[in-house]
């Protein structure tokens, strides 16, 4: 191809990518960059809504609540998820397959919709209680719904499917050969996930507790709709000041802070989901 | 002595009961509200005293719930025409041009994934506000379109990358023109895909909460923000029904695609 | 040399009467035979044939549907491959990549709480034996194809086990540096006194290195018998078609002969001497096997040392191939069918001529008879 045509492929090529960036500068770069300028404006330019945010008690609290249920949350999803993507990885592709329909479906509907069932399940007359009072497992109903307890289960049922399959992508490329060998060079079945499988699968360990508790600071629905008074995350903040007390460069602050905080979260994500195919040696 | 030589002790099995547990617990929610939303009691018992699709009538029946379906289905449809179209146009340069900086533009493409939905959602706000566009359907499937963009574009460009050049080339050498080409070879065999990436554009916008809620108008409401402003008030059995209804369109979006993808390997090698 | 103390030699590997199935599927049928300590078995046969799957039972890592295996005199069937104390050195390396070539080596025996001094001195001993001395702070993803592979096998041997399973593991070498660690491997073999079982697909690879050799096809054993006797005299017209080359004639038995020496002629007339293993009929159908090498021209010196008893063909030369070190001819004889003699290209020798007529005299000792289905 000559240098003429390859130049008249490379314009047809920046013509069609066009729209989409043209698109997404005005509707998201765009906005993006006006919170954050709208951030240090105040009748001057001033860092005094980031000082707000870090030293009025009330802030910091939703701040460091919005921690504490995200590590809770990431915490309960590596327990629970964990099992489970080892099953899965460990299954012939097509067994695997099937059983991710499960995982898939809840994945792909709506959190409002998965929000509201968790609420119906958890009622003092939901279905949960119901059936604990009529196997005697407690005499009253528990408060599961309203409260933190029930924002983790929540939040977690939400952010599951994240870390299965990122634990199960790293996971379906350990070599069972590796644990194989283990086997034959005298390991127990603990001492062969101990010292083999575990280590390997660390990777995953890692980009899934950073991916879920990333998008755990930013969620939003799930609280609001399931948790009791002192249990606002930063996303709701943000939601209050946008839609109720009007406060625009102070939720462009709080939007800010919680944008830096993913952001560094990514870059960390990226990075050790490289560091995974290191691990790959041949064989 | 299992087939592989390893005894099933006692340890095999807690490890699968957990996994089994937990894809109970997956599962579980999206099964009982289906079946509760045919409850026929006032209050939703699981299992149903008996069932009646008193729930359905009221979904159905209702004014305001009918015209958030009709809302949220335009904003969808418009939703899909314009990502798919963005986004077909964006993964073709992408994954066939040959020029620097390809990294970074991968990376606005994919960002609104990374960025919490809630600040794209304010952004959105913040913008159209100034155009007193809220509660306008146009503006909602724009935003939805910012959101829908990096799945079209992800699930494009390896459709694109599965698509072998060679037969375009052939069309070429043949004597038909890039654009015939691109109608005639490469579009029919990158229709899986295509769909694929529309259908999930589709739901993408269909389910969408955060965007809507800051853009919708008092009238002008998706069927998700009628929820949302449903749920804050009471626990309406009548949600249980629109709920099913959002599963289904879910488990009808996922069903097609995967037909699709089935059907989706028709190039030759 | 003599065996490293605590080791007395190589266990004795019984298998009998191993069966496997998978479903429908027989991967293996009824495989007995016994492997004496010390030696070097070899289970040879193409993909499929089940040589795979009986080492994985053998090592434990598939359960027999009958049959089972013995380790001096012990049965292996209810232990899982951990306690079997047997090295196992796979196809693909299996080196754990997130462990140095030290940790690596020491895995066995830290398993086996072994003291750390006893650990150091032992893991050194197995890397000087495959020579990777001074490669134990590397990690596998910095070691050649080869290196790895020595690794996996200094992590089998450490723990002196007394049994070494093999599968296929030179496979993923090229040609030269394959050919070198088939010796190195056997010089391990002999001065550890470790009792091998090797499984591979290249025939060649079995020769050199056992002392016995299984011929597998389709899940069963068709032979076993040292690489000689497996070349000179085989059993069946697979094994023939397996190792080396082979000349197939179809020919139908006129008479015995004397010493399982039976009297046929082939389609155009021509009339041999073979042997066979079994008791055959006047008229059964037969296939005649004849090694290139075994065909020697009438006019040269080795023909006239057969003797009288020599079987002799005449034939036109239709082609020559030039390999290098050997010329094979292609030499039609007519309604008979065709064979390929092979000549060495030394300095001196009178090479056929395409076109030229040509007479060949063999042994009927090398001429070796399996009854063949009427097609």
């Amino acid at each position: 191809m000559t240098s003429v045509e390859e130049r008249r492929e490379q314009r047809r090529h920046l013509l069609a990518l066009a729209p989409a960036l043209v698109v997404l500068t005005v509707l998201f770069v765009y906005p993006l960059l006006g919170i954050v300028t709208r951030s240090v404006y105040k009748s001057g330019y001033t860092l005094d809504l980031y000082r707000q945010i870090f030293r009025v008690p009330v802030y910091l609290q939703v701040l460091g609540g919005t921690f504490k249920v995200s590590a809770l949350v990431t915490l309960v999803c590596l327990l629970l998820g964990y099992p489970l993507a080892y099953v899965l990885a460990t299954r012939r592709p097509r067994t695997a397959q099937l059983l991710m329909i499960i995982i898939v479906l809840p994945f792909f509907t709506s959190i409002i919709v998965r929000t509201y069932a968790w609420m119906v399940l958890l009622g003092r007359n939901g279905i949960v209680n119901e059936y604990l009072m009529a196997l005697h497992l407690t005499a009253a109903p528990l408060p599961l719904l309203y409260n933190q307890a029930g924002v983790v289960i929540g939040m977690t049922y939400v952010l599951l499917p994240y870390m299965i399959l990122t634990l199960y992508s790293v996971m379906r490329g350990i070599d069972p050969g590796l644990v194989r060998a283990a086997h034959s060079l005298g390991a127990s079945r603990l001492q062969a996930f101990r010292r083999v499988f575990l280590p390997l699968s660390l990777p995953g360990i890692a980009g899934g507790t950073l991916l879920v508790f990333i998008l755990s600071l930013g969620f939003f629905i799930t609280p609001a709709l399931m948790g009791g008074p002192g249990d606002m995350m930063i996303a709701m903040l943000i939601e209050r000041e946008v839609e109720i007390t009007l406060n625009w460069a102070f939720a462009s602050a709080l939007a800010v802070v919680l944008l830096a905080l993913t952001l560094v979260g990514f870059v960390g994500y990226n990075r050790i989901v490289r560091l995974e195919r290191i691990f790959e040696g041949r064989g | 002595m299992a087939d592989d030589g390893q005894r099933r002790g006692p340890g095999t099995v807690a490890v699968a009961a957990l996994a089994g547990a937990v894809l109970l617990f997956l599962i579980a929610p999206v099964i009982i509200i289906l079946i509760v939303s045919f409850s026929g009691a006032d209050y939703l018992s699981f299992p149903p005293p008996y069932l009646s699709l008193r729930w359905y009538q009221r979904f159905l029946g209702t004014p305001s719930w009918r015209q958030a379906i009709v809302v949220s289905t335009q904003v969808a449809v418009l939703t899909m025409l314009f990502a798919t179209a963005l986004g077909l146009l964006a993964a073709l340069a992408l994954v066939r041009g040959h020029f620097r900086g390809k990294g970074a533009i991968y990376a606005v493409l994919l960002s609104p994934m990374i960025v919490p939905t809630i600040i794209t959602a304010i952004g959105l706000y913040f913008f159209f506000v100034r155009f007193k566009a809220t509660g306008s359907i146009l503006a909602m499937a724009l935003g939805h379109t910012v959101l829908a963009l990096p799945v079209v574009v992800i699930i494009m460009a390896a459709a694109l990358q599965g698509f072998d050049l060679r037969l375009e080339h052939a069309a070429l050498s043949l004597g038909a023109s890039r654009l015939t080409a691109l109608r005639r070879i490469t579009l029919p065999l990158i229709l899986p895909g295509l769909f694929s990436a529309a259908l999930f554009a589709f739901l993408t916008s269909f389910d969408e909460l955060l965007i809507p809620l800051f853009l919708s108008g008092v009238e002008v409401q998706t069927l998700t923000v009628r929820v949302w402003n449903s749920l804050v008030l009471e626990v309406d059995p009548t949600i249980a029904a629109v709920s099913s209804f959002l599963i289904g369109v879910t488990t009808v979006v996922l069903g097609a695609s995967a037909l699709l993808r089935g059907r989706g390997d028709v190039t030759p090698t | 040399m003599a065996p490293p103390e605590g080791l007395d030699g190589g266990a004795e590997v019984r298998l009998q009467a191993l069966t496997k199935t998978f479903g429908p599927v027989v991967a293996v049928r009824d495989v007995s035979v016994t492997i004496d300590r010390g030696s070097f078995f070899t289970l040879l046969g193409p993909s499929g044939s089940g040589k795979t799957t009986t080492l994985m039972m053998v090592a434990g890592f598939a359960h027999p549907t009958s049959g089972d295996v013995f380790v001096d005199g012990k049965p292996m069937a209810a232990l899982p491959p951990q306690k079997r104390d047997l090295g196992m050195v796979f196809q693909s390396y299996a080196v754990f990549p997130h462990l140095t070539v030290y940790e690596n080596v020491a895995f066995p025996l830290q398993i086996r709480k072994a003291p750390r001094l006893e650990i150091v001195h032992r893991v050194a001993e197995a890397l000087e034996l495959v020579r990777l001395t001074g490669y134990e702070r590397r990690l596998p993803r910095q070691l050649s194809g080869g290196e790895q592979q020595r690794v996996a096998l200094a992590r089998a041997l450490v723990f002196r086990p007394r049994v070494l399973l093999m599968d296929e593991p030179l496979g993923a070498l090229d040609k030269k540096l394959r050919a070198h660690m088939q010796l190195e491997l056997k010089h391990i073999q002999q001065r550890l006194h470790v009792t091998v079982i090797y499984v591979t697909h290249d025939q060649e690879e079995a020769l050199t290195m056992s002392d016995r050799v299984a011929v597998m096809q389709s899940g069963r054993i068709e032979q076993v018998g040292t690489p000689a006797e497996l070349y000179d005299r085989p059993g069946s017209r697979f094994v023939a078609d397996f190792l080396g080359e082979s000349n197939f004639l179809d020919a139908v038995v006129v008479a015995a002969e004397h010493d399982g020496r039976w009297r046929c002629r082939a389609a155009g007339g021509l009339e041999f001497s073979g042997m066979a293993a079994a008791a055959l009929s006047a008229g059964q159908p037969v296939t005649a096997a004849v090694r290139p090498e075994k065909l020697v021209p009438a006019d040269e010196p080795g023909a006239a040392a057969l003797g009288a008893s020599a079987n002799t063909c005449k034939g036109m030369v239709e082609e020559a191939i030039y390999v290098g070190d050997v010329t094979r001819y292609r030499v039609g004889l007519g309604a008979d069918g065709a064979v390929v003699i092979k000549m060495p290209n030394r300095v001196g020798s009178r090479p056929p001529s395409t076109g030229a007529a040509l007479a060949l005299a063999w042994s009927p000792e090398d001429t070796r008879l399996f009854p063949r289905a009427s097609a």
